[in-house]
C-alpha cells in the first residue's frame, strides 16, 4: 500500500470518527440542557434524580457503558448495531458532563446580577431569559469546546465494538502492511490535527464575541 | 434483581482479581503522572524556551491525541522499534504520560493563580528564584490544584478500563471473561459499572476529605 | 399621600434579630438619609422594602398600596430603583443596554421609545458617550452612574441607594455624589444608605440615625451637628477621629 492509498483509507475513518462525534455530542447536549436545568432550578426530587444521572454517570467508564448497551441490552430484546451502540453510550457519558458545565455557568452568574434583575420588576422567567442564560452561555462556550475535543478523543473506543472509525482503520492497515508505528503515529496526527483545529476556531469564534473583560475560561470538567 | 445478586456474588472473585489490576494501574499512573505533571508544569511556567517549547509541545500533543491511540504505539508498535512491552507496562506508562500531560496543565494552572506578591515576598526574603518555588509556591498551587486533581484521577481510574484491549487482566477484562461464560453481559458489566462506581465515590470523598484537611485557613 | 411608609418592620436571621421593628415615612421630594455604624442592618432595611429580602413581619406601602404581602413584587419593584453597592451592571450587556433592558423587557416599551429614554437618562448621569461600552471598560464612578441611570430609567417613585459610594476609589466618589446631589435638587424622592457625612449634610432633608436594627434618632440634617441622643453623639465623636 501507498501513503496515498493508506491515507485514502484512514480518510474513510475520519469521516465516520467525526460522524461519531458530532452526533453523540448533539444528543448530549440535547439532554444536559433539561438535567442542568432541573439541577438548578428542579425541585427536590427532581434536584435528586438528575443530580444522581450525572453522578452515577460520571462514575462508570465509557467501555463499560458500551458494553452494557451493546452486549447486555440484546438480552431484554433491545440490538444495536455496532455505530448506534457507540453513539448512545458516548452521548450518555457526555450528558453527564456536559450537565455538569451547564450547571456549573448557570451558578456561575453573580446573585448581584440577578437581584438587579430583580430590583428593575423583572419576573423569574424573564431574568432567566435575560440575565442568566445569556452570560451562562458565554461562561460555557471554552469548557463545552473542550467537551468536544474529549468525546471526539474517546470515539476511538468504538474501536471496541468493531466500529470502523479512524484507529480500527488503521489497524486494518496495519495487519497488510506490518507499520505499526508509522500508522498509528499518522492516526494520532489525524486526532490531533481535529482537536487543534476545533480549539482554535472556537478560540476565534470566542474573541469576536467577547466582552471586554468579562472572561471565563474554564478547564476539563 | 436476585439474578444480578446471584451473577454478582458469583463473579466476585474476578472481580477483585481484576480490582487488583486496576488499582495498580491507577495508583502507579497517577503517582509517575503526578512526577511529570510538576516537571513539565514548572518548566512552562519558570521555564526557559526551550524547556518552555519542549513541555508545550509535550502537553498539547499528548491532549490532543486519544489516550488508546497512545497505548497502541507503546504496546504494538513500539516493539518495530525493537522495544517490547508487557501488556501491564505499556498500559501503566501510556497512562502516566497521558495523566502526566492532564496534571501538568492543572498545575500550572493553579501555579499562575497564585498572587504575584508572594514570590516577591519570598524573593525578598533572600530565597532564591527555586527556592520561592519550591517552599512558597508550589505547596500553595498543590493544595489549590486538589479539586480538579481529584477530577483528574477518577477520569484515570475508568480509564484504565482500556488496558483490557491490550489485554491486561483488569477489572473490564474479568467481567469479559466471566461473561462470556456465563453469558449474562447486562448483569455482570453492570456489576462492573457498580464498582468503578463506588471506587469513584470513594475518591471523590476521600479527597474531599483530604482537601478540607489541607484547606489553608481564611482563603 | 406618603410615598413610602414602613410600620414595624422586622427581619431576623436563625435567633438573631437584625431589624428590630421599625417605622417612618418618607413624602414625595424628600431626600431621607440612613446612617449608622456598620452592620446594623441598614442595608438589609434597605433590601426588605423592596422586597430583595423578605421582611418577618411588618406592612410597606407605596403611595398607600401594600409591598408587603403581595403576590407579586415585582410589580412594585418596578416602581422602586435601586442602586447597589456593587453597582451589579449586567456584564454582558453594553452601557445603553443596561439602562433600557428594563423600559423594554419589563415597562415593554417599544424599542427607539425606550433608546430615547435611555439615552436622555444617560446624559443626565453625563455618560452618554460611552453608551456602547461594556461595563468592564468603565471605571467604578462610572459603572455607578449607569447603575443610577438604569434605576432612572424606570421613571421610578423612589429609588433606594445602598452605600452607592463605598466600593469606589476615594477620587471617584465625588462624581457618584454629584449626581444623586442633582437628582435631590430635581426632586426625586430617595432613601439613602452611606457613611459620606459630608455629603449626608449637604443633601438630606432629614436624617435617620440607626443602630442594632432600630432607629436611634432622626431629623434634620442638624442632628449631625447636634445630636440629641448619646449613641448618636458617640457614633458621630468615632467618625471624626477616624477622619
Amino acid at each position: 500500500m501507498d501513503l496515498l492509498s493508506i491515507l485514502q483509507v484512514l480518510l474513510k475513518g475520519t469521516l465516520i470518527t467525526a460522524e461519531l462525534a458530532v452526533i453523540s455530542f448533539a444528543m448530549a447536549f440535547v439532554i444536559a440542557i433539561p438535567f442542568s436545568l432541573g439541577q438548578v432550578y428542579g425541585n427536590i426530587p427532581i434536584k435528586i434524580i438528575t443530580t444522581s444521572y450525572e453522578r452515577i454517570i460520571r462514575g462508570v467508564p465509557l467501555l463499560v457503558v458500551m458494553f452494557i448497551i451493546f452486549f447486555g441490552f440484546p438480552s431484554i430484546g433491545i440490538r444495536f448495531d455496532p455505530f448506534t451502540a457507540s453513539v448512545l453510550s458516548l452521548g450518555i457519558c457526555s450528558s453527564a458532563y456536559q450537565s455538569q458545565i451547564f450547571r456549573g455557568s448557570l451558578l456561575s452568574v453573580p446573585n448581584g446580577q440577578i437581584m438587579a434583575g430583580q430590583s428593575l420588576g423583572m419576573k423569574g422567567t424573564q431574568i432567566f431569559i435575560h440575565i442568566t442564560l445569556p452570560q451562562a452561555i458565554r461562561f460555557s462556550i471554552a469548557p463545552l469546546t473542550n467537551e468536544f475535543t474529549i468525546v471526539l478523543k474517546d470515539t476511538s473506543f468504538a474501536y471496541a465494538l468493531g466500529v470502523t472509525e479512524l484507529l480500527r482503520e488503521g489497524t486494518y492497515i496495519i495487519s497488510t502492511t506490518y507499520e505499526p508505528l508509522l500508522i498509528y503515529l499518522l492516526c494520532a496526527a489525524i486526532y490531533f490535527i481535529i482537536t487543534f483545529s476545533t480549539n482554535s476556531i472556537v478560540r476565534r469564534v470566542e474573541k469576536r464575541f467577547a466582552i471586554h473583560g468579562f472572561e471565563f475560561r474554564g478547564e476539563r470538567a | 434483581m436476585i439474578k444480578f445478586i446471584n451473577v454478582f456474588i458469583e463473579a466476585f472473585p474476578f472481580f477483585m482479581n481484576g480490582l487488583v489490576f486496576t488499582a495498580e494501574l491507577a495508583l502507579s499512573s497517577i503517582s509517575i503522572g503526578f512526577v511529570i505533571g510538576v516537571l513539565v508544569a514548572i518548566s512552562r511556567t519558570y521555564g526557559n524556551k526551550l524547556s518552555y517549547s519542549i513541555s508545550t509541545i509535550f502537553v498539547e500533543s499528548i491532549r490532543g491525541t486519544p489516550l488508546l491511540v497512545q497505548l497502541f504505539i507503546f504496546y504494538f508498535a513500539f516493539p518495530q522499534i525493537g522495544i517490547h512491552l508487557s501488556p501491564l507496562v505499556a498500559s501503566i506508562i501510556s497512562f502516566s504520560i497521558n495523566s502526566g500531560a492532564y496534571q501538568a496543565e492543572y498545575i500550572r494552572g493553579s501555579i499562575q493563580s497564585i498572587d504575584k506578591g508572594q514570590m516577591m515576598a519570598a524573593l525578598s526574603i533572600g530565597m532564591t528564584k527555586w527556592k520561592s518555588i519550591l517552599n512558597v509556591i508550589l505547596p500553595q498551587s498543590l493544595i489549590k490544584v486538589l479539586p480538579s486533581w481529584t477530577n483528574e484521577f477518577a477520569y484515570l481510574v475508568k480509564y484504565t478500563s482500556v488496558a483490557y484491549l491490550v489485554g491486561v487482566p483488569e477489572l473490564m477484562a474479568q467481567g469479559e471473561f466471566v461473561a462470556s461464560r456465563n453469558f449474562e453481559f447486562m448483569d455482570v458489566f453492570l456489576g462492573v459499572a457498580l464498582i468503578y462506581l463506588v471506587i469513584v465515590m470513594i475518591l471523590t470523598w476521600g479527597m474531599s476529605r483530604i482537601e478540607k484537611m489541607v484547606r489553608m485557613p481564611g482563603v | 399621600m406618603k410615598v413610602l411608609e414602613v410600620r414595624n418592620l422586622k427581619k431576623r436571621y436563625d435567633s438573631n434579630e437584625i431589624i428590630k421593628g421599625i417605622s417612618f415615612e418618607m413624602e414625595k421630594g424628600e431626600t431621607v438619609v440612613v446612617i449608622g455604624p456598620s452592620g446594623t442592618g441598614k442595608s438589609t432595611m434597605l433590601m426588605c422594602i423592596n422586597r430583595l429580602i423578605e421582611p418577618d413581619e411588618g406592612k410597606i406601602f407605596l403611595n398607600g398600596e401594600e409591598i408587603t404581602g403581595s403576590k407579586h413584587p415585582e410589580i412594585f419593584r418596578q416602581r422602586i430603583g435601586m442602586v447597589f453597592q456593587e453597582f451589579n451592571l449586567f456584564n454582558h450587556l453594553t452601557v445603553l443596554d443596561n439602562v433600557r433592558i428594563g423600559p423594554i423587557k419589563v415597562k415593554k416599551l417599544p424599542k427607539d421609545i425606550a433608546t430615547k429614554v435611555a439615552i436622555e437618562n444617560l446624559k443626565k448621569v453625563g455618560l452618554e458617550s460611552r453608551m456602547n461600552a461594556y461595563p468592564a471598560q468603565l471605571s467604578g464612578g462610572q459603572k455607578q452612574r449607569v447603575g443610577i441611570a438604569r434605576a432612572l430609567a424606570m421613571e421610578p417613585q423612589l429609588i433606594l441607594f445602598d452605600e452607592p459610594t463605598s466600593a469606589l476609589d476615594p477620587e471617584l466618589v465625588g462624581e457618584v455624589l454629584e449626581v444623586i446631589k442633582k437628582l435631590a435638587r430635581e426632586g426625586m424622592t430617595m432613601l439613602i444608605v452611606t457613611h459620606e457625612l459630608g455629603f449626608a449634610r449637604d443633601v438630606a432633608d432629614r436624617i435617620i440615625f440607626m443602630e442594632n436594627g432600630e432607629i436611634i434618632e432622626q431629623g434634620g440634617p442638624e442632628i449631625l451637628a447636634n445630636p440629641l441622643k448619646e449613641r448618636t453623639k458617640q457614633f458621630l465623636a468615632k467618625f471624626r477621629e477616624g477622619r
